[in-house]
C-alpha cells in the first residue's frame, strides 16, 4: 500500500493540489532557439519542470557500422541533470529510467522525421532536464520536435505530447510530481497534432476501456492547446526580427 | 482545388497548403493530394499549381553544379577530404585538382592541398546513397584553392536572398566597395577585399542580410549602410 500523500490530491471544492481543474494544464512557457552552439534547440517551462533540448545534425554518423544505407539515424539522449530532483541529488550517470525514456522520446519523434532524406547521416537529439516535476517525458518530446524545427530538419508534424492520469478515482490532465507519485494511474501520450497520429502512449495503473476512452481524448485536447503554443513559440522566433528591424535597431 | 495560405506566408512544418492537384516544391510534400509544409518557410503559388516552401533555416544538401566553398580536413590516398558544411564530408580526387599528371606514389599531396586550405569548388556528384560527394576544383574561373580573404558562415537558405534577385544585392556590394564576394551555396561566403577592414564590413552586411531576408525593403537599408560607411572613411 503506497504511502498517503503530504496535501490531498484533490481538495473538497473540487480542484487538484495545485488549484487546477481537472482538465486543466499547467502553465507553459516555450522559447526556440535558446542555444547558439547548437543547429536547433528549444526550452519548456511547464510548472515547475524546465527542460532544454539541442538537436544537432544531420551529421556524419560514427562509428561508421551503425550508419544505415537508407536513411538517417536518430539518437536521442534523455538526461536529468543531478539538482533537478527534489530531495537527495541524482547521480549523473544515465539510469535505467532514463536510457528508456530516450528510447520512448526517440521512438515518438521518428514517425515525424523525414529520415530517408539523409541516408548515412545521424541527428542527434540532446535532452537536458534542469528541473523535474512529472510529466518530463511529454515536455522533452513537445521541446526536442521545437528544437528539430528550429534546426530546420524536414518534419511530417510537429510532436506535441502530455500525460493523463487518474487521481483518487478522477481522471485528470497533466499531472505533477504529486499525481504521478501517489495517484492509481499514468498515460503519457505522445501526437502528430494535425495528423492525428498518435506517436507515443504508455499507461501505468489500472484502467477501464471506458476510462482509456476518455483519458484519450482529454489528452488529445490538451495536445491541441500544446500544439497551438508550439506554432506561437516558432512563429514568435521569426516575428522577433521583424520587430527589431521595424524599431531600427 | 483550395489553398490555405497567403502569399508569402510564414507557414511551420506539418501545416496543410493546399488541396487538390497541386505539385510540392522546396520544403513541401504530398499525402495524398494534400500539400503540407515541412519545415517553417515562406508559402508561394508557382505557375498555378506548384506549391513552393521557401525554407527559412535549413540544411545544405549538395546538388550537382553547386559552386560551395570548402576546407580541406583531411588527405587520403588519392585524394582530398573536405568540409563543405553538407551532411556528408566532400572527396576532391587528384585528377580534379589540376591538369597536370600527379604521380601519386611520389608525390606529396600534402604539398597540393593541406588541411586547413580553403578551396572554391563544384560539385560533380551528388548522389549520397551510392558514391561519395566529389567535388571538382579543376574548371578554372573561380575555382581553385584560396589563399587570402575573410571567411564567414550564414544559413544555407538564406543564400539566394545574399545574391538578391539577378544578383542585385551581392553586385551592389562588390561594386560600391570593390571586392569579391564568392557565395557557395552551402552557406560559406569568402570576401576578398581592399584591407581587412573591407572585409570585416561586408561580413556585417551579409550577417544582416541574413538575419533580416524576409523583411522588406532589404537593399535600400544595405544601400544605406554602405552610404554610411563610405562617407565615413573618406572623412578619415
Amino acid at each position: 500500500m503506497k504511502k498517503s500523500p503530504p496535501v490531498p490530491l484533490i481538495t473538497p471544492d473540487g480542484k487538484r493540489c495545485d488549484g487546477r481543474a481537472f482538465d486543466e494544464l499547467r502553465p507553459i512557457e516555450l522559447e526556440v532557439g535558446v542555444l547558439k552552439n547548437a543547429d536547433g534547440s528549444a526550452m519548456i517551462r511547464q510548472g515547475k519542470n524546465i527542460i532544454v533540448a539541442a538537436v544537432y545534425g544531420p551529421r556524419e554518423l560514427h562509428p561508421k557500422h551503425l550508419a544505415l544505407p537508407d536513411r538517417a539515424v536518430l539518437r536521442c539522449r534523455y538526461h536529468m541533470a543531478p539538482f533537478s530532483v527534489y530531495g537527495e541529488r541524482k547521480s549523473p550517470a544515465p539510469t535505467r529510467r532514463e536510457i528508456e525514456l530516450s528510447k520512448v522520446i526517440r521512438e515518438a519523434l521518428e514517425p515525424a522525421i523525414f529520415l530517408e532524406l539523409f541516408p548515412r547521416c545521424a541527428i542527434d537529439v540532446y535532452i537536458e532536464v534542469l528541473q523535474a516535476d512529472g510529466g518530463t517525458r511529454c515536455a522533452s518530446i513537445v521541446a526536442a520536435s521545437l528544437a528539430l524545427a528550429d534546426a530546420g530538419i524536414p518534419l511530417r508534424d510537429l510532436v506535441a505530447a502530455v500525460a493523463v492520469g487518474k487521481v483518487q478515482g478522477h481522471i485528470v490532465l497533466d499531472i505533477n510530481h504529486l499525481e504521478d507519485e501517489y495517484g492509481e494511474g499514468d498515460m503519457p501520450v505522445a501526437m502528430m497534432p494535425t495528423r492525428g497520429v498518435i506517436t507515443l502512449f504508455q499507461a501505468d495503473g489500472v484502467w477501464t476501456p471506458d476510462e482509456i476512452k476518455y483519458a484519450l481524448e482529454l489528452a488529445r485536447k490538451g495536445i491541441m492547446k500544446i500544439y497551438e503554443l508550439q506554432k506561437e513559440a516558432l512563429r514568435k522566433k521569426y516575428e522577433k526580427v521583424i520587430e527589431e528591424v521595424e524599431v531600427g535597431v | 482545388m483550395p489553398i490555405y495560405f497567403k502569399h508569402r506566408q510564414l507557414v511551420l512544418p506539418g501545416e496543410l497548403l493546399a488541396e487538390g492537384n497541386y505539385v510540392p516544391s522546396g520544403a513541401a510534400y504530398a499525402e495524398g493530394n494534400k500539400i503540407y509544409a515541412s519545415a517553417v518557410g515562406l508559402a508561394e503559388l508557382r505557375e498555378k499549381n506548384i506549391v513552393h516552401v521557401i525554407s527559412l533555416s535549413s540544411v545544405y544538401t549538395p546538388r550537382v553544379g553547386d559552386v560551395v566553398v570548402g576546407k580541406v580536413i583531411e588527405i587520403g590516398l588519392t585524394g582530398w577530404y573536405v568540409d563543405i558544411n553538407a551532411p556528408y564530408l566532400a572527396f576532391l580526387p587528384v585528377s580534379e585538382a589540376t591538369t597536370r599528371f600527379v604521380d601519386i606514389a611520389k608525390e606529396n599531396l600534402a604539398n597540393i592541398l593541406n588541411r586547413g586550405d580553403v578551396v572554391v569548388a563544384k560539385v560533380l556528384i551528388a548522389d549520397v546513397t551510392r558514391e561519395n560527394l566529389v567535388i571538382s576544383i579543376k574548371e578554372g574561373g573561380k575555382l581553385g584553392r584560396k589563399r587570402e580573404g575573410t571567411l564567414i558562415e550564414i544559413d544555407p537558405a538564406k543564400v539566394p536572398r545574399v545574391i538578391g534577385r539577378k544578383g542585385t544585392m551581392i553586385n551592389l556590394i562588390k561594386s560600391s566597395l570593390e571586392c569579391d564576394i564568392i557565395v557557395g551555396q552551402n552557406g560559406w561566403i569568402l570576401i576578398q577585399g581592399k584591407s581587412l577592414e573591407d572585409e570585416l564590413f561586408v561580413a556585417r552586411l551579409i550577417k544582416k542580410i541574413e538575419r533580416e531576408s524576409h523583411v522588406p525593403g532589404l537593399t535600400e537599408r544595405i544601400r544605406k549602410l554602405i552610404e554610411e560607411y563610405l562617407a565615413q572613411k573618406k572623412k578619415e
